[in-house]
């Protein structure tokens, strides 16, 4: 689950946690979900994102992170007014490559009102575009991202291996002690990638192994949530593990919950069983002065190992679209010194906390 | 010996170093007064436009919101950014105000200036999108003088709405009052949904922006344009500048007058200096050197008049942007409020302008006193002689018979440059024969028996080269007068006739006094429509549409309108044309639109009426003052028909016999929704409230005519002042031949109002001519109308009358000194 969004859209939607609108719809269990209308865009919830990050081989043996990022907000305004411009919905998005011979994450942001076809997410299947940047589902299942930055191009193709993951039960997702406090929340593991991306005018042909999450919701943080920690590797096995951790002000968890299905496609028992993620170590930003645990000890069940980043400042500012500043980076799960798996570990609310 | 001469001729030096820096004053001050304007639309625009490579912009009406989708897909384009923009009347406010409607998400790359701040530290993009959130520069701020949290009522219609100031905007021009909402909120609120002002585009790297340009323009609608923020500055700049020209011509037009004093004073200085400086040659100075001591007093007086007058222009300039605004009251520039910036650049120019005039007004001087002999000079009775450049026909007759010729040609540049060199030429000629003409008439003179008379008209025929300067005094600033009194009254009388054709009714009703979000709907209509004790009523609509993206737009007057009988409404010039069956509808344009789009009666042409080309016939002419950027009549029912737009602005109101005037508004204000938030007007209160702007705008020259003739004066002063030093020894002789000093004093005012009336005579003539050229070429090359010439006699005769008396007062009193002298010292003192 891609909490780091939530964050950032509520943030930006201005309001408290628990604060939703009356025609907002609520996120209720038993709401089972269907393909591939799920895939697309749900207009009628406040908040919804589609979250693909993933490790990537240029061939030259240096390993490279990606994140794309489309956001839908559905803000509480611009009820009834007649313009095709109203603000009823709203579209953002952000790309970064992580790249540790540069130090730092590349990174651009989109935003935009929906409308005119130049800013779409559209229902019934996955295709959202801002301009020029667009993440859409061909009929037979990959899918198809083009970014076109001035500092980065990406043109992937990502061929889904195994069938869609829903998460918690059937696609419904809790986040708090309270029922309203939930999203639904499916994900996409080890997705196959081949493409393009061009960095100041260089070409490189990639492959590599992605994530994507696809979530939508109106209200899911309890009011006293400061920020999450979220894990999503893709393990070396076949399997895929995701596990978040939602922290008040003084760093307790408020909630957690991991999952892990193996690769002949059952689950493992750890659903519902405490989930740790312990900080080993911090890194501090230059730039913001925000601290992050940028190495984690995981441990869930009976599954524990350990998250290394592939680099420490993976820092992502996104003040001038979402509003927010998070961590969002490429690791590694260790255990023992043996790699079991790659993804992407997100660290948000240690810059400010939820509810600015 | 410079400063020697300075100080024991305080007076004529002072009066020569106040004219340079009166001249250098006025160009100085118009300098910085268009500077300031044009500099505050450059910014103005400048943060509207943020860093956009290209603008698309269609009429105030706008252009359909499809075109944004088509554009904002082309590969060349990096970012467009749509906008609506109103004026927007303000519930109780006589100005408008500039709204914009923008996209936050488009123009935060375009125009940044235009995101608002919200107050009270909101984060993020979604207080900017609030539907009654308005953001205001800090201008509007103080204007308003409102703070974050207060609401702003706006007229939309007849209506009020209430917005309220979220914030404030980015860095915009100082200048600049706006106001800027979320675009969906503005189309909302404004009732335009479907329509953008404008598309602010910033292009991909790379792109050949010219042709892009050239592409993209085929693919917009008619009427709908593409230009570069240059090009905006321009065009907006434009708008008023005919109207700076001739200011800047009128300061030229006070340099002259400057050069002509120092020429005056210096030529005296140098008559009566002859002895000196032919001492000074008999010890031993060269020519060369002599030539350099003259000029270098000149150029010292033009130095001290120059600082001067810069000095007093920058408080000049400052203090009528403080007071009237940048157009000096004329109402070019509303919502822009600039601030004087000192120009060094500038003022080295106008100052060097300064200081150039006045050498080169002694040159002739000068050059005279080095050439002389030296023991010739030192005899006495050599003063008479005038400088040789004074002498000669020719070059007067040469420069007349030019200016006469310049005045055919077509403007320069839209800028009427022929004619002004043409009045240039008409005076100095004018001036360069007067001399011969005073010693040809003054010769003339039939020989009398009264003393005083007889020894006037012999002295100037005797010695024409003395009178010639105080004569050429009273030419110019006569001449000066007259044209401008003749072209202002002439102005004066079209304008108010033009009233009288343009105001028929009885009542007129305007939806809001100022903006264009106010109008009267179809329903509004219908009640007007409905007021008892009501003859007849007809409504107006008027939109400003783009012909021609280099210039500012003309305006569009949809109006009920005979085609049989147009001249009931418009004050036609020539014979107007009947429509024929199956041609496309009448149009009636002004003359702006002849001259400057080349429209002819007869001809078809196309405006750009609900994004489509319309052909229409062009039915007749008519003047127009109101609108010199140009205006075309359309029937209503055709401007509705093409563009859908069935609301009015204005409505006039002829009354049955026996309606009152207050009874009829009284219901008006009663029965109509909102009925007074209505302006209205009596033909004599919109006559009245006119011509008190044309006098407003006209003060300046009202001002100049003023300082013309105290110039003038002054030129009398100079020349019989010195005259009367150098003919002391003449009165000491008369008195000791038995003339009486009162004798001597009836003299000079005689000869001080013959030569007053010699140079009205002449001044009236060529005055005259140069009326002509300001009516006739001039003004319809400025400002794209005619008007019929008209002549102010009683305002003429009354200066002729008061100028030629106080000439002979002025010439009494400057000779008066010298009459002081006692006779027998008098007659000594050289000898």
């Amino acid at each position: 689950m891609n909490k780091r969004g939530w964050l950032a859209l509520l943030a930006l939607a201005g309001l408290t946690a628990f604060a939703a609108a009356p025609d907002y719809p609520p996120v209720l269990p038993g709401r089972p979900l269907s393909f591939p209308r799920d895939h697309g865009a749900h207009p009628e919830y406040r908040i919804e994102w589609w979250y693909v990050t993933g490790w990537l081989d240029t061939g030259s043996g240096e390993p490279l992170g990606f994140q794309v990022t489309f956001f839908r907000s559905r803000p509480n305004l611009a009820q009834g007014q007649p313009s095709r411009f109203a603000p009823n919905q709203l579209l953002f998005a952000h790309a970064a490559l992580s790249d540790p011979t540069l130090g730092h994450l590349l990174h651009e942001q989109r935003s935009a009102r929906a409308g005119f076809g130049l800013a779409e997410a559209e229902t019934g299947d996955t295709d959202v575009h801002i301009d020029d940047w667009s993440l859409r589902r061909g009929a037979d299942g990959p899918y198809r991202i083009r970014i076109g930055g001035r500092e980065m191009q990406i043109d992937l193709s990502l061929k889904p291996t195994q069938p869609v993951l829903p998460q918690g039960d059937g696609g419904y997702s809790r986040k708090g002690p309270q029922a309203g406090e939930a999203s639904y929340y499916y994900s996409q593991p080890h997705l196959e990638v081949s493409g393009t991306v061009a960095r100041d005018g260089r070409k490189q042909g990639v492959r590599g192994t992605a994530w994507l999450d696809h979530e939508w919701s109106t209200a899911m943080l309890p009011k006293n949530a400061v920020g999450w920690d979220w894990i999503g590797i893709n393990l070396d096995d076949g399997g895929a593990l995701m596990a978040f951790r939602i922290r008040d002000g003084d760093g307790r968890s408020l909630w957690t919950h991991a999952s892990h299905r193996r690769a002949d496609g059952g689950q493992a028992a750890i659903a519902g069983k405490p989930v740790t993620l312990a900080p080993i170590r911090f890194w501090r930003s230059p730039r913001t002065g925000a601290r992050y645990p940028v190495a984690m000890h995981f441990a869930a069940g009976g599954l524990a190992f350990d998250l290394v980043p592939l680099q420490d400042d993976q820092e992502l500012d996104a003040r001038s679209s979402t509003g927010n500043v998070y961590w969002e980076g490429a690791v590694t799960a260790l255990s023992g010194g043996q790699p079991l798996g790659r993804g992407y570990m997100e660290l948000t609310g240690y810059y400010l906390p939820l509810g600015l | 010996m410079l400063f020697s001469e300075l100080r024991t001729h305080t007076a004529r030096s002072a009066m020569a170093i106040v004219a340079i820096a009166i001249g250098v004053a006025m160009a100085y001050a118009v300098h910085l007064i268009n500077e300031s304007a044009t500099g505050e639309f450059e910014r103005t625009v400048r943060s509207l436009m943020g860093n956009a490579d290209l603008e698309i912009r269609g009429t105030e009406a706008g252009f359909s919101e499809s075109v944004y989708p088509l554009v904002a897909r082309l590969a060349e384009v990096g970012t467009a950014s749509p906008s609506v923009a109103v004026e927007a009347r303000l519930s109780g406010r006589a100005d408008p105000l500039k709204i914009v409607g923008v996209d936050v998400f488009r123009a935060a790359a375009v125009q940044p200036g235009l995101i608002g701040r919200p107050e009270g530290g909101r984060a993020g993009a979604l207080p900017l999108l609030e539907d009654d959130a308005i953001f205001l520069s800090p201008v509007a701020l103080r204007w308003l003088g409102a703070k974050p949290g207060d609401p702003l009522h706006v007229q939309v219609g007849l209506e009020t709405r209430t917005l309220r100031i979220r914030g404030t905007l980015a860095a915009t021009g100082e200048g600049l009052r706006l106001g800027v909402m979320d675009i969906g909120a503005a189309q909302s609120c404004f009732e335009r949904l479907g329509m953008l002002q404008q598309i602010d585009l910033s292009l991909r790297p790379g792109t050949d922006a010219e042709a892009f340009r050239a592409r993209l323009s085929r693919l917009l609608p008619a009427g709908v344009f593409v230009s570069t923020p240059a090009e905006t500055v321009r065009r907006s700049s434009d708008l008023s500048r005919a109207y700076r020209v001739n200011l800047t011509v009128l300061a030229l037009v006070a340099l002259f007058t400057g050069a002509f004093l120092v020429f005056s004073s210096q030529a005296l200085a140098v008559m009566r200096r002859r002895g000196q400086f032919a001492l000074l040659r008999v010890l031993g100075l060269r020519q060369g050197e002599l030539l350099r001591l003259i000029l270098a007093e000149a150029a010292l007086q033009g130095a001290l008049g120059a600082c001067l007058g810069l000095g007093l222009g920058y408080l000049v300039a400052g203090a009528t942007l403080a007071w009237a605004g940048s157009d000096l009251g004329a109402g070019y520039f509303k919502g822009v409020a600039p601030q004087v910036h000192f120009d060094a650049a500038a003022a080295l120019l106008f100052g060097l302008l300064g200081l150039a005039s006045a050498v080169l007004g002694s040159v002739a001087p000068a050059v005279e006193a080095a050439r002389a002999s030296p023991a010739q000079a030192l005899r006495a009775g050599d003063e008479a002689a005038a400088p040789r450049g004074l002498r000669s026909v020719a070059p007067g007759i040469v420069a007349i018979a030019a200016g006469a010729a310049l005045s055919f040609l077509p403007p320069i540049d839209d800028v009427p440059i022929a004619g002004y060199l043409a009045i240039a030429l008409l005076l100095t000629g004018g001036i360069a024969l007067v001399p011969r003409l005073a010693r040809v008439l003054f010769a003339r003179l039939p020989d009398s028996r009264h003393v005083p008379l007889h020894l006037a008209s012999t002295q100037l025929s005797g010695s024409p080269g003395r009178a010639a300067i105080g004569l050429a005094g009273i030419l110019a600033s006569f001449s000066l007068m007259v044209a401008m009194a003749i072209m202002v009254a002439s102005f004066r009388t079209s304008f108010d006739q033009w009233l009288t054709v343009a105001l028929p009714a009885d009542l007129y009703l305007r939806a809001g006094s100022a903006g264009d979000t106010a109008y009267f709907s179809p329903a509004d209509q219908r009640n007007i429509a409905a007021t008892p004790g009501l003859q007849r009523v007809e409504f107006q609509r008027s939109l400003p549409v783009s012909l021609d993206p280099e210039r500012p737009p003309v305006m569009l007057i949809g109006r009920s309108i005979d085609a049989a009988d147009p001249a009931s409404r418009l004050a036609l010039v020539g014979t107007p044309r009947h429509p024929r069956s199956g041609e496309p509808p009448p149009v009636w344009v002004s003359e702006a639109m002849v001259d400057l789009y080349g429209y002819a009666l007869g001809q078809q042409v196309f405006l750009p009426l609900g994004g489509r080309r319309v052909a229409v016939t062009v039915a007749g002419v008519w003047r127009d003052y109101a609108r010199q950027q140009g205006a075309v009549v359309i029937e209503r029912q055709d401007l509705a028909r093409f563009t859908g737009d069935e609301t009015a602005n204005d409505a006039a109101l002829w009354l049955l016999p026996g309606s009152g005037l207050a009874a009829t508004e009284q219901w008006l204000r009663q029965r109509l929704a909102n009925g007074d938030r209505v302006v209205y007007s009596s033909p004599g209160e919109i006559r009245a409230r006119s011509l008190k702007i044309f006098d407003r705008s006209f003060a300046v020259t009202y001002l100049l005519e003023a300082v013309a003739i105290v110039i003038g004066l002054a030129g009398i002063a100079v020349s019989f002042g010195g005259q009367a030093l150098a003919r002391t020894r003449e009165f000491g002789m008369l008195r000791h031949i038995g003339v009486s000093r009162a004798q001597i004093g009836a003299m000079l005012a005689l000869e001080g109002a013959l030569l007053a009336m010699l140079g009205v005579a002449a001044g009236l003539i060529l005055g005259g001519a140069v009326a002509l050229i300001l009516v006739r070429v001039v003004n319809p090359q400025s400002f794209h109308w005619t008007m019929n010439m008209s002549l102010p006699w009683q305002l003429i005769s009354t200066v002729a009358i008061v100028l030629v008396a106080a000439s002979a007062a002025t010439a009494t009193w400057a000779g008066r000194r010298a009459m002081a002298t006692g006779a027998v010292r008098a007659v000594r003192e050289d000898w």
